[in-house]
């Protein structure tokens, strides 16, 4: 404070000749007006959200009960990817094979390179199907919908996990399985 | 030597021209950039690579926190507030909570809908600050049999027909969020013919290489499309 009382109107001395206070200076310090513009700024900076909220379409396929209506799949072209736990991936091409051979585990730093291969490898009629479990995270499932537009795969749907498919991702984390039909019959 | 006397300068900056520079900036932030929206429901939402901004007309959100609770909430818009409270009316006579029409105005103002249909007349007294994502219990979702945000859509969908207009719904979840807890809200989209709708996300840059990137570069996939 005691700054500005000597510099003020310090531009306008002219020499020691000039006696002090016979010609008040009109002009004022502006470095505290600066110093305070400049803090509401960075004030506003930090309170506003430059950008926006984005959002992510989703279309879902509308229930049906005929069997003529629904979408068929061919399954040499599906690559199904389930979801687990602590932002686990597992897939596999096709259907699942007896014995789980095909059953890959990953994460999601590999499964775009995945979708990629796979979709370069199959025809027009490839398709992911989604199915998260319910350990999967809300993020899981939209980082894994946001793949999909980012390998531009145009066909994909989430599906619901079938308990066999539960079991094995629970095998895999080194959990006890469920009991087979109870969950099937209950999450339906 | 012509000149031996340098003229003493003045170190003093004539700060105006900072000054104007300053405030300029502070007033250009102050028009372009709203503040926070003051959410009383806390959610980190995850990124995307979506470029499509959020719709903020005709807006219905249905948001589910870290916890998995549900809440409901519209737009801030004056056309949105009043389809609130139509929402609210008809869940009311589809249901017969019995709300009054003071009751009823007291939740339109609330930030957000969030108990579960018998505890509305109780939601309906709380103040704005008693309302926390802690404090509520949500719209019950979990069971599938009682799945209230069914009876919410069905309101929704009566509210935007009769005004011939589609809602935009929008779902707003947290990183963290459990699967089923998005799985009921999806089952309860459906079982109301509300087949799309759209995720919040935050922005994220398209990663280089990818097949999107290489689309938007030569032009084969439009940024719209994103």
């Amino acid at each position: 404070m005691a700054e500005m009382d000597t510099s003020s109107g310090g531009g306008h001395k002219k020499g020691p000749g000039v006696k002090k206070g016979k010609k008040m200076s009109t002009r004022v310090d502006l470095t505290p007006m600066v110093d305070l513009g400049f803090l509401l700024i960075t004030f506003f900076i930090f309170t506003t959200t430059m950008s926006k909220p984005t959002a992510l379409k989703l279309n879902l396929p509308a229930d049906t009960k005929d069997p003529n209506q629904q979408n068929k799949l061919n399954e040499k072209s599906a690559l199904t990817v389930l979801l687990g736990k602590d932002n686990t991936v597992y897939y596999y091409e096709g259907d699942l094979a007896p014995n789980a051979t095909n059953f890959k585990s990953t994460n999601f730093k590999e499964i775009r390179n995945e979708i990629i291969q796979k979709k370069n490898a199959t025809d027009t009629t490839f398709m992911v199907i989604i199915k998260p479990n319910d350990e999967s995270t809300y993020k899981n499932v939209v980082d894994l919908l946001d793949e999909m537009k980012i390998t531009n795969t145009g066909r994909y749907a989430l599906v619901d996990i079938t308990p066999l498919e539960d079991n094995l991702i629970r095998l895999t984390e080194g959990e006890p399985a469920l009991p087979t039909p109870a969950p099937a019959a209950g999450k339906k | 030597m012509a000149r031996p006397k340098i003229p003493r300068k003045s170190t003093t900056v004539d700060m105006t021209a900072m000054c104007d520079v300053a405030f300029l900036l502070l007033s250009f932030f102050i028009l372009t950039t709203k503040p926070k929206p003051s959410t009383a429901v806390p959610i980190d939402t995850p990124s995307s690579v979506a470029a499509k901004k959020a719709p903020e007309k005709d807006l219905v959100m249905i948001s589910l926190n870290k916890d998995g609770k549900a809440f409901l909430s519209t737009g801030d818009g004056k056309e949105d507030k009043e389809n609130k409270q139509a929402i609210i009316e008809a869940v009311n006579t589809n249901k017969n909570l019995g709300l009054s029409p003071a009751e009823i105005n007291a939740l339109r103002l609330q930030p957000f809908l969030g108990s579960a249909l018998p505890m509305l007349k109780q939601q309906a007294r709380m103040t704005n600050d008693q309302l926390t994502a802690e404090s509520m219990n949500g719209i019950p979702i979990k069971d599938t049999l009682n799945n209230e945000m069914v009876e919410w859509m069905k309101a929704v969908v009566q509210v935007y027909s009769s005004l011939g207009r589609k809602p935009n719904i929008l779902l707003k979840g947290d990183n963290v969020a459990k699967f089923p807890g998005f799985k009921n809200i999806l089952s309860a989209l459906k079982k109301n013919d509300l087949l799309k709708f759209q995720m919040v996300t935050n922005p994220e840059a398209v990663p280089s290489g990818s097949p999107l990137y290489v689309g938007l570069k030569d032009g084969s996939i439009k940024p719209a499309d994103q």
